[in-house]
């Protein structure tokens, strides 16, 4: 999407900010409360989920930590994490702030926030995990959103020992 | 009571020999110092990078030897360069970035300048001012460029070595592993993919480990099980090479097979579960000989080259309990898209959130938590033998056990 587009009248882009940062809260809300099931409900058919690093995004390099194209991928992503994969059990809290109102064309809306996820194993503290920047394509479908496409792009150098659930 | 040589702090091995690592060797730092001199700054060739990644005269990339970092870069004629990231005069870093292209290097401190070899062309105020100060008459700057390294290219892949004294790459790999890497570095162009880093609170020795120990795959990775990709039953190869030093392990993609013995007792396994998406899963095969082959070439990299990815996994020391792993995905710049495709899709399987990879960094931490307060006491390595022979199977830990015998040659151990 252009995202050269003018932007609406300063109303509605106060609507539309209000309306996705609480669709944002609701994902982070999700994800915190370990209803991973329900993620994938919120992308439309075709989208694309990625978590990458700024190194990887700088560069214009399309690798990532987890890259699904399609909503089949995504619910592989669900699918892996509760059948197969083995892993200390750990608890992760995200902070989502500054959604930003990029661009909106029609029912599409391009965003910009941070976000700040923390993890705590059940022998220590809560630790910052991963800082970064979600970029959005979010649709509106009646009366909700999804998302078309979600980069969590980190800012970490590195992830401290593994990425489990999606950011 | 008698003293224990535990408690003395003697470094004994344990009499059993290569069946037994006792744990004080991932955490002693003398231990560990003493691996860095002797391997990532002794007489080998560590993996620094890319060509593709340094594509031009003047590009430059950051990357790490050890715990040492040096800056890769394209010469003016194309030749490629590596250099100690440590300024010849007061020794602040000279390259502040991870990647870029430039005319030449300048230390911000006094602004020396070096060409990008690492020949130092300028020294401000050389002369002094009005007469006063600047450096000696005799003052060579032939004398004071940035310390290079040994280089060696690799059809694409490029690495280097601190020590004058190291036998040749080819040498150094041997015939079977030098056959390897040039089953995967054969000239071809190559694409840079992407990156990822993992800090892993780990000894690095442990990931050495994991990347010799096939036994593990079939058990711990039930993704690969589940969905086909590895089995233990799969024709496989543990190819120790070089008394141990290295290790070669081949399968090949076989697909699901239902009702196995050789998955029957992994209890994890779930045979009705089936993705979504398929692509995931379904490698197209991309060498002649069918192999599917995980090379450890000691001590900084494992050549990768799984389902369709092809990545480097490069071992970067930080302290006896640490170490990040910095995964750099690759492809060929002639390949069809399609081909492309599967390499990211593919990708999913590896990095801190691969379905396979993600439990390696889980079960390498707690490994380390495990053992680090435990040095007394000793893991047993007797799968698959006792023995250091090549084996025909996956079912064997004689990769780790041939290279704990090597490595106690080397540490004196």
């Amino acid at each position: 999407m252009d995202t050269t587009l003018a932007l609406p009248t300063g109303v509605e882009v106060a609507r539309l900010r209000h309306e996705l940062r609480d669709f944002y809260e609701e994902i982070a809300d999700l994800l915190d409360d370990d209803r991973i099931e329900d993620f994938p409900a919120h992308f439309t058919d075709d989208c694309l989920y990625k978590v990458t690093s700024r190194e990887n995004f700088r560069e214009g390099l399309q690798a990532g930590m987890m890259y699904c194209d399609g909503i089949g991928m995504l619910r592989d992503r669900v699918l892996a994490l509760r059948e197969t994969q083995v892993y200390e059990p750990r608890m992760w809290r995200h902070f989502v702030s500054g959604v930003k109102i990029l661009a909106v064309n029609g029912d599409t809306v391009r965003t910009r926030s941070n976000f700040l996820v923390t993890e705590s194993m059940s022998d220590a503290n809560p630790a910052i995990f991963l800082v970064g920047q979600y970029l959005d394509l979010a649709v509106r479908r009646g009366d909700r959103w999804l998302f078309r496409e979600r980069i969590a792009v980190c800012d970490n150098h590195h992830v401290r020992r593994s990425l489990i659930v999606p950011v | 009571m008698g003293k224990t040589l535990e408690a003395e702090g003697a470094r004994v091995w344990p009499q059993e020999g290569w069946t037994r690592v006792p744990y004080w060797i991932y955490t002693d730092p003398d231990i560990y110092q003493r691996e860095l001199d002797t391997f990532f700054y002794g007489p080998t060739w560590n993996y620094v990078a890319l060509d593709c990644e340094v594509p031009e005269p003047g590009s430059y990339k950051r990357s790490w030897i050890g715990e040492r970092q040096v800056v890769v870069v394209r010469g003016k004629e194309g030749a490629i360069h590596v250099w100690e990231n440590r300024c010849a005069h007061r020794g602040a870093r000279v390259c502040w970035q991870n990647k870029g292209k430039v005319d030449s290097f300048t230390c911000p401190y006094h602004q020396w300048n070096f060409a990008l070899d690492g020949k130092l062309q300028g020294v401000p105020l050389k002369r002094g001012v009005l007469g006063k100060g600047g450096m000696p008459a005799d003052f060579d700057n032939s004398q004071h460029g940035l310390k290079a390294l040994r280089v060696h290219a690799e059809g694409g892949s490029i690495w280097a070595s601190f020590d004058e004294n190291a036998p040749s790459f080819a040498d150094y790999c041997g015939p079977d592993m030098h056959g390897y890497v040039q089953r995967l570095f054969k000239g071809r162009s190559l694409k840079l993919l992407g990156y990822n880093r993992q800090l892993i609170d780990s000894n690095w020795k442990i990931y050495i480990e994991n990347l010799k120990d096939p036994y593990h795959a079939t058990l711990l990775h039930s993704f690969l099980i589940t969905f086909g990709l590895w089995r233990a039953d799969t024709q496989s190869e543990s190819v120790p090479t070089e008394g141990g030093k290295h290790g070669i392990m081949i399968s090949r993609n076989v697909g699901k097979k239902t009702g196995s013995s050789g998955t029957g007792e992994i209890k994890r396994l779930k045979n009705a579960l089936e993705l979504a998406d398929m692509d995931t899963v379904t490698p197209q095969r991309e060498f002649d000989d069918g192999k599917v082959v995980g090379l450890s070439l000691f001590p900084s990299v494992v050549l990768h080259q799984q389902a369709n990815t092809l990545g480097m996994r490069h071992i970067i020391p930080k302290g006896p309990g640490s170490f990040e792993l910095c995964w750099t995905y690759y492809g060929y710049a002639d390949e069809e898209p399609s081909l492309t495709r599967l390499r990211l899709r593919h990708a999913n399987l590896y990095g801190p959130a691969g379905f396979v990879a993600m439990e390696d960094g889980e079960v390498l931490v707690e490994c380390q938590q495990g053992t680090s307060a435990y040095g007394h006491r000793q893991a047993v390595l007797e799968m698959g033998g006792r023995e250091t022979e090549p084996q025909d199977h996956m079912v064997t830990e004689v990769l780790i056990r041939a290279f704990y015998k090597w490595y106690r040659q080397e540490m004196g151990l």
